[in-house]
């Protein structure tokens, strides 16, 4: 969709081949809400001539159906390519448009200024090697153009243009473009930023976009078009060593057995010892395959196959690196986030990690701080909400290949992803890794689950007893473990009350509270299993996540969900200890069906449906369906 | 900064800008040191002899003979057409790993034809691990018919042609229903059914960015719920190169793998790879009728003349390939990949002026994503 200026007709193959050897430059424009965002990038489409008639002729007749430029050519619609952007007058989403100069190819994603819209200017911005913030002359460095800027830091963006837009409303004042450029300087540096680039434009006029500005002398650095077609791009990733997710087992035939994935570092040819993480294995490389032919050389960017000389197990999200300098290998990290979810990041709660190739489950502990970023101060915090950023430890369920987030973007980062809604949740950075898992061994027993289980004839389990508050959960475990303890078989019963008074006191009502609630009563019981025991669990356990966090630390058959069924109505009717009437009235915060969810069971292994059940039928089907199962053996 | 420094920085910017030369080039090659010009830039004071070393650097590139040498590019650095073909590649394996059944919907279009190509590399010296799937309105141009055929048995690659068997019964065409109906029935319902029938979970398409202001807004790892709706404004975050293909069950991914390529390296692409296309984008003498400021081709029977129409020889081809009594043709006299560049190196109008669809009114392309076109 972009036009070619440079072309003066004449040989078409020179004129592809020089195409060709230029490079790219992939960057942002971000900065706050009426800054003139897309009226820059529509302002360098148009300076630069890269707009067909057809989209003129369209650009014209849209300005003035709904442009803002009293009739002149209005170029943020140019960019704004939803029809919800394009009433409300505001960025939503990123847009992504390709334009060529002279000089260089580029790829530019306008993002949205609005802070209910950072994850989707984070999205923009992960791929960038460039950002342009803007700032309005009239109003300086503001809350969002730290926000931005900090955003940019974080995810490692080199190159900061910090470009001073509307200078034509303030008289093209130096004065002013120069307090504006320290403000914005100190800031900047204060996060760390490597390098910055101020550049005082109007977007409208066209002032220093494409050609300098003869209103502003005093300026001697370079356009916004010049710093974009002169600035250095490329990576040093060539240089660094070799490293090769593999993305997917090339298996044609039984004589063909290749790696398949993209080069994220280094290079590598055949004959190289090679080392594959986590495992370990080596061995060294046979062929560099790919459809043009055999390589003699693989190098950092390049997606290719590979072969080795040994019959090593290898699969989908391992990591294949140079023998001499391998990547670290660890489950346990230093990690930033950016939550990206309406439903707020919860410490201990299971969510998937994906880096690179691979998908592991894991959980994010308690939050070390999060980061206010409009002041950048530091915060205490429990949870994280939509868009904010925090510093956290993440612990992985089984080892990944990986580097700090500075020293390789590729397996530094990572999304998280929620186990229910499969939604991409959040983004992480990797810092450095935790040593603490190599310090903590298993210590080895001899007498184990099985040889206790043998002496007391019966198969333990957990009996987890969810519902509402009023339920009947305590009424029904109660009943079943007097049965049981009759028969003669050995119980406890863990009740959310009790443990409340004494191993979980620490612990209130919020969201995250709960989750640790629950993790540390799985925990428990898991241990009372492994002693032998029958382990009946009366608890609320409102989250699905979290009774699946329980479930998945307990071997198939012994997690035994029991969803009580009680209609809230009832449950509230019923209100035996009078929490119901206290939460209406506000007294209680965060209770479960009145001011927090309840997640019902999507498949329990017994429901009881309490209005057509006894408390005491309800215990016979529990000790039937124990029965059934071959569980109580005596 | 003092004025010396100033009047040194703005003689440096204009060499810059007139030889085409990289600041780091300048720093390195006069100084070694590439951040001379950002050092500069910055505020840094250089010494009388700096300046003359420079100075005089600047004068032996501009002396004849002395073109600056520092447009090369790195040897060991991919090119930009590598890149791409790189990004669509791991695109499609990670496809490939995450989902259960994808398949690779074939338009026979030259995106299309670039796609396949990739795709063929991608699993080398495996086969694709999917299908083709062409939704066919029935309107396709008989070269079009010709080229399907040709690059099944090419590739050796299933090939499921699905047609909406209602509008078949109903002969929805383009004349007795309009290009809305006959698009939202051949092609949106027509390509929600072939999905839902065979369950695929994941469907390649040959979309760009750059081909239209919705697409310009859209993921890689585009997502449709239960009824094939896109919600453009409730996009999944998609970050680095991390593409997260989980789904609930119903739902599905369109993933368009060219998402970042632009026409012309689409042609240049072609042109470096020798894939065949359909022969309608070269120019030839063909029968044309001119309706609504189109050029519409008269392929064969199925064409329908208005009173007055009498069908001329022209000298046509197509910017893009539709249905055939919805794409305009342009004049042309392109008869080579290298002609076909050319023309559109100095081109007026974008190339999906030529698409009636797109016209239906305004935002359309949007709406007919979110009903479920691709």
């Amino acid at each position: 969709m972009t036009r070619f200026i440079e072309f003066a007709g004449g040989d078409v193959e020179a004129y592809l081949h020089a195409q060709e050897q230029k490079d790219l430059l992939r960057f942002i424009t971000c900065g706050s809400v009426d800054d003139g965002k897309s009226t820059l990038i529509g302002r360098l489409l148009y300076e630069a001539k890269m707009l067909f008639e057809d989209q003129l002729t369209a650009l014209e007749a849209d300005s003035k159906k709904m442009g803002t430029q009293g009739g002149n050519l209005d170029f943020a619609l140019l960019v704004d390519g939803l029809a919800a952007e394009r009433e409300q007058g505001i960025t939503i989403d990123v847009a992504y448009r390709a334009f060529t100069t002279g000089k260089r190819k580029f790829i530019v994603a306008d993002t949205p200024g609005h802070e209910q819209y950072t994850r989707n200017m984070a999205t923009g911005a992960s791929t960038a090697d460039l950002a342009i913030i803007l700032m309005d002359a009239r109003k300086g460095v503001l809350t969002q153009t730290r926000r931005h800027t900090f955003i940019c830091t974080l995810l490692g963006i080199k190159h900061l243009v910090a470009a001073v837009n509307k200078m034509d409303l303030m008289d093209f004042d130096q004065a002013v473009f120069k307090r504006i450029e320290e403000d914005y300087r100190a800031f900047a540096k204060s996060l760390g930023a490597d390098e910055i680039t101020v550049i005082p434009v109007s977007a409208l006029l066209g002032d220093n976009m494409i050609t300098r500005s003869t209103t502003m002398p005093w300026y001697h650095g370079p356009t916004l078009m010049a710093h974009l077609e002169t600035v250095p791009v490329g990576d040093d990733l060539a240089e660094k060593p070799f490293r090769l997710p593999v993305q997917w087992v090339n298996r044609p035939n039984q004589n063909f057995r290749g790696f398949s994935g993209t080069i994220v570092s280094g290079t590598v040819k055949p004959g190289d010892a090679i080392k594959v993480l986590p495992s370990g294995r080596a061995s060294s490389v046979e062929r560099i395959v790919t459809y043009d032919g055999d390589l003699e050389e693989g190098v950092a960017g390049q997606s290719l196959t590979v072969t080795l000389k040994d019959e090593i197990d290898i699969s989908r999200g391992d990591v294949i690196c140079t023998a001499n300098d391998p990547a670290e290998v660890s489950d346990q990290f230093e990690v930033e986030i950016l939550w990206m979810s309406d439903e707020p990041m919860l410490p201990g709660r299971p969510y998937l990690f994906k880096s690179s190739a691979k998908t592991v489950p894991g959980t994010l502990e308690e939050l070390k701080y999060k980061v206010n970023v409009n002041t950048m101060e530091h915060v205490a915090a429990k949870t994280l909400a939509l868009n904010e950023i925090g510093v956290c430890n993440l612990e992985l369920d089984s080892q990944i290949a990986f580097a700090p987030y500075a020293e390789n973007r590729h397996l530094g980062s990572f999304i998280i992803i929620d186990r229910f809604s499969n939604n991409t949740v959040g983004m992480g950075l990797i810092r450095f890794a935790l040593r603490r898992a190599g310090n903590i061994h298993w210590q080895a027993v001899d007498v184990n689950k099985q040889a206790r289980a043998a002496l007391t004839g019966q198969k333990p389990a957990v009996l987890w007893f969810t519902g509402l508050s009023g339920a009947g959960k305590s009424t029904i475990a109660n009943l079943v473990e007097k049965q049981l303890h009759a028969a003669g078989h050995m119980t406890y019963l863990l009740d959310g009350d009790n443990v409340r008074h004494g191993l979980n006191r620490d612990l209130g009502f919020t969201d995250a509270d709960r989750v640790e609630n629950i993790r540390r009563v799985g925990e428990v019981a898991k241990l009372m299993v492994d002693a032998g025991l029958i382990v009946l669990v009366s608890f609320i356990s409102p989250f699905r996540s979290e009774r699946l966090m329980a479930r998945e630390l307990l071997e198939d058959g012994e997690f035994i969900e029991i969803f009580v069924d009680t209609a809230l109505a009832e449950a509230e009717r019923r209100d035996v200890k009078g929490l119901y009437a206290k939460a209406r009235r506000g007294e209680i915060k965060h209770f479960t069906g009145i001011s927090s969810p309840y997640e019902a069971p999507e498949k329990p292994e017994l429901r009881v449906d309490t209005a057509k059940v006894t408390a005491e039928g309800a215990a016979d089907l529990v000790v039937q369906y124990l029965r059934d199962k071959g569980r109580l053996a005596k | 900064m003092d004025s010396l420094a100033r009047s040194f920085l703005s003689e440096i910017e204009r060499f810059l800008a007139s030889a085409g030369v990289e600041p780091t080039a300048l720093g390195k090659q006069a100084l070694g040191d590439p951040n001379f010009v950002f050092d500069l830039r910055k505020g840094r004071s250089p010494s009388t002899r700096t300046i003359d070393k420079v100075r005089s650097w600047m004068a032996q590139q501009s002396a004849p003979g002395g073109a600056p040498k520092s447009l090369q590019r790195d040897a060991a650095a991919l090119t930009h057409l590598e890149r791409l073909e790189a990004e669509s590649i791991h695109i499609m394996r990670e496809v490939a790993a995450e989902c259960e059944k994808p398949v690779m919907l074939y338009s026979i279009g030259k995106d299309s034809a670039v796609m396949l190509h990739l795709a063929i590399k991608a699993f080398h010296p495996s086969k694709p691990p999917f299908p083709l799937l062409h939704v066919d309105t029935g309107w396709k141009f008989r070269d079009m018919y010709a080229m399907r055929a040709a690059t099944a048995k090419k590739y050796d690659w299933e090939l499921i042609v699905h047609k909406n068997p209602e509008g078949v019964a109903k002969n929805v065409n383009p004349f007795d229903h309009g290009s809305a109906l006959h698009t939202q029935i051949m092609k949106t319902d027509g390509l929600k059914q072939a999905l839902d029938t065979y369950g695929f979970d994941a469907a390649f398409g040959g979309a760009r960015r750059d081909e239209e202001k919705s697409r310009a807004k859209e993921r890689i790892f585009s997502f449709r719920d239960q009824r094939h709706r896109w919600d453009p404004k409730n996009q999944r975050p998609e970050l680095w190169d991390l593409y997260n293909a989980r789904k609930n069950k119903g739902e599905s991914i369109r993933v368009f793998p060219l998402s970042n390529w632009t026409e012309l390296d689409i042609w240049q692409y072609i042109h470096r790879e020798s894939i065949d296309i359909v022969p309608l984008y070269f120019a030839a003498e063909r029968p044309v009728v001119e309706r609504d400021g189109q050029l519409i081709m008269v392929d064969d029977g199925r064409m329908r003349l208005n009173p007055g129409e009498t069908p001329q020889m022209r000298r046509i081809r197509f910017r893009t390939l539709g249905c055939y009594p919805l794409t305009g043709a342009i004049e042309s006299s392109a008869t080579s990949l290298l002609d076909i560049v050319e023309e559109m190196l100095v081109a007026t109008s974008s190339e999906r002026q030529g698409r009636v669809i797109d016209k239906d009114a305004s935002a359309s392309m949007e709406k007919k994503k979110q009903e479920g076109y691709f």
